[in-house]
């Protein structure tokens, strides 16, 4: 069947109704969002209309630069490990039997999915004193005594890893599965070592899937707002964290809402990059 | 030889420690006593049945489901239409529309939900049952967009225009033709958006996270009054389900082709 324009009123319904749907329960609230970080913070959890930048230059604050700092070093460092584990390993994945590929990404799918609750609980299980991997540790003679590793900055890092580490497959999978196999293997006929033909022949062939990869990754790590709670110390906490605590525990929406305005403009902006970064995919049929 | 057993080990590696966070969660969840022991001591599946026979964990878990349920059919109903509207007219404006479709679930969920928030509390149903549902309808819009949209993407154009010659129109021929053709594009959608929606915490938190407990809602809280192996149990039922559900869509579906076209716009 042809595409066609639409003619009459009633064939715009089809998308007009979802539109409508989208724009009440999205574009609405982040006017609403928007409009409320304008507004003027009154003593007892609450906020009244007004027109005021306060909450905009809260910015400027050391301790908000401090915590946006953090926040993208964090985001960058679990971006470039994750990004770098995932490289080698969808590569592998891609050219594996359909069966061994649709078993991983079944699991890598079920551990995506799963609740920041589930994953923070998990690690925290996992880097615990009395169930934690130190035990083994112990039971191999090399230490006396187990220890917790938690909270810590390496455990944040790791268990934001983890919840990076399948997103990051999922993004380079596509553009893997298509990567010409006689790249590989030209260069491999040509003598080179399978680490020398994946550094010199397929990681150029990739590098804008990459760079597009690193920024979208980055963007989803930005997002996580319980892993540095649950793992870390008030000093690991991320810009994610810091607006559920000013909206919910310190009751400052007009705060929590600026913060959110800028975060999304961030992402917007990155994601947009990310889109034409990876237009060209070269190498790819 | 020795660079395909290096290329063993390091898959073997990401495998255990993709998998360590879940053996750790289901050897804690047999312990025997309320402790947080691995190995664990005794075996118990008290823990498990706790789920269900305990008042709160039960309450929970119907919240979750129901939740669950219920926006996952919003998510599709809201993302079939667009679909089928992309693929069949050119009207270059409804791209717009497919981006908000897909942007609530790539912005950070801190920013949806917050966005949620602000907008049930101005409109005075702040802490509504229905609340959530619809939020996590609009946030999950995204998954099923993506598999209907690959799914059309697959639909022969000469079988429905075949059908078109011989005087169906639309709503016939989508009755007849595309839906059946699109039954699995439809059922993974609605799978992936129901797990999804069954893991969601910042934004059943912050819409109804005073007035209704969803599971993960309910171990959080938990988590600040102590350690109960309970939680374990229910992460492993979680994890266990999305395994059940994704392994159903590769069963039924072709799961490769629905990830290969999983572009980074997704």
């Amino acid at each position: 069947m042809r595409r066609e324009a639409p003619r009459s009123a009633a064939d715009f319904l089809p998308i007009a109704l979802p539109a409508a749907v989208l724009g009440v329960f999205f574009l609405i609230p982040f006017g609403i969002m928007l409009a409320v970080s304008f507004f003027k913070r009154v003593q007892g959890g609450f906020y009244e209309p007004d027109f005021v930048l306060d909450n905009y230059a809260r910015f400027l604050s050391a301790f908000f630069g401090g915590v946006l700092g953090f926040s993208v070093l964090l985001a960058g460092l679990v971006s470039l490990v994750a990004v770098a584990i995932a490289l080698p390993f969808t590569h592998r994945l891609a050219r594996m039997r359909p069966r061994a590929q649709v078993a991983w990404l079944v699991g890598l799918l079920s551990v995506l999915s799963l609740s920041e609750v589930i994953i923070g609980f998990a690690w925290s299980t996992l880097l615990s004193k009395t169930a934690g991997v130190t035990n083994l540790l112990v039971f191999a003679g090399i230490i006396e005594e187990s220890f917790s590793l938690s909270p810590s900055f390496g455990a944040v890092l790791t268990a934001m890893v983890y919840q990076a580490f399948p997103y990051s497959v999922l993004v380079l999978y596509p553009a893997l599965v298509r990567l010409d196999p006689s790249l590989d293997e030209a260069a491999r006929t040509l003598g080179a070592s399978p680490l020398r033909a994946f550094f010199t022949v397929v990681l150029p062939a990739l590098r804008r899937t990459i760079v597009a990869t690193l920024i979208l990754v980055f963007v989803f790590a930005l997002g996580s707002y319980l892993i540095p709670q649950m793992l870390g110390r008030p000093q690991h906490w991320t810009i994610s964290v810091l607006v559920t605590d000013q909206a919910i525990y310190q009751s400052n929406m007009p705060f929590a809402a600026a913060m959110a305005v800028f975060l999304m403009l961030a992402c917007l902006a990155l994601i947009a990059l990310a889109g034409l970064v990876g237009r060209e995919r070269e190498a790819i049929r | 030889m020795s660079a395909r057993l290096a290329g063993r080990l390091f898959m073997g590696a990401v495998g255990v420690l993709l998998a360590a966070p879940v053996v750790v969660l289901a050897g804690v969840s047999l312990n025997a006593k309320k402790t947080l022991v691995f190995p664990p001591e005794g075996l118990s599946l008290s823990w498990y049945t706790d789920i269900v026979t305990d008042d709160g964990w039960r309450s929970a878990l119907v919240a979750s489901l129901t939740v669950a349920t219920l926006s996952a059919a919003i998510a599709v109903l809201v993302a079939l239409p667009i679909a089928w509207f992309l693929w069949r007219r050119i009207f270059p404006l409804a791209e717009i529309v497919r981006g908000l479709g897909l942007a609530p679930f790539i912005l950070p969920p801190v920013i949806t939900a917050l966005g949620f928030l602000s907008f049930w509390a101005t409109a005075g149903f702040y802490g509504q049952g229905f609340t959530v549902l619809v939020s996590h309808g609009i946030f999950l819009v995204a998954l099923p967009l993506v598999t209907l949209s690959m799914g059309f993407g697959s639909i022969d154009r000469e079988i429905v225009e075949a059908g078109a010659t011989m005087g169906a129109d639309d709503r016939t021929l989508l009755r007849t033709v595309i839906l059946p053709l699109m039954t699995p594009y439809v059922v993974s959608g609605y799978a992936f958006a129901f797990v999804l929606s069954l893991n969601e915490y910042i934004i059943a938190y912050m819409t109804v996270g005073f007035t209704v407990e969803t599971l993960p809602i309910k171990v959080f809280n938990s988590l600040r009054y102590g350690y109960t192996p309970t939680m374990a149990a229910v992460a492993v039922v979680f994890v266990g389900l999305a395994a059940l559900v994704f392994g159903l869509i590769a069963r039924f579906g072709d799961l490769r082709r629905l990830l290969g076209a999983l572009d980074h716009r997704t």
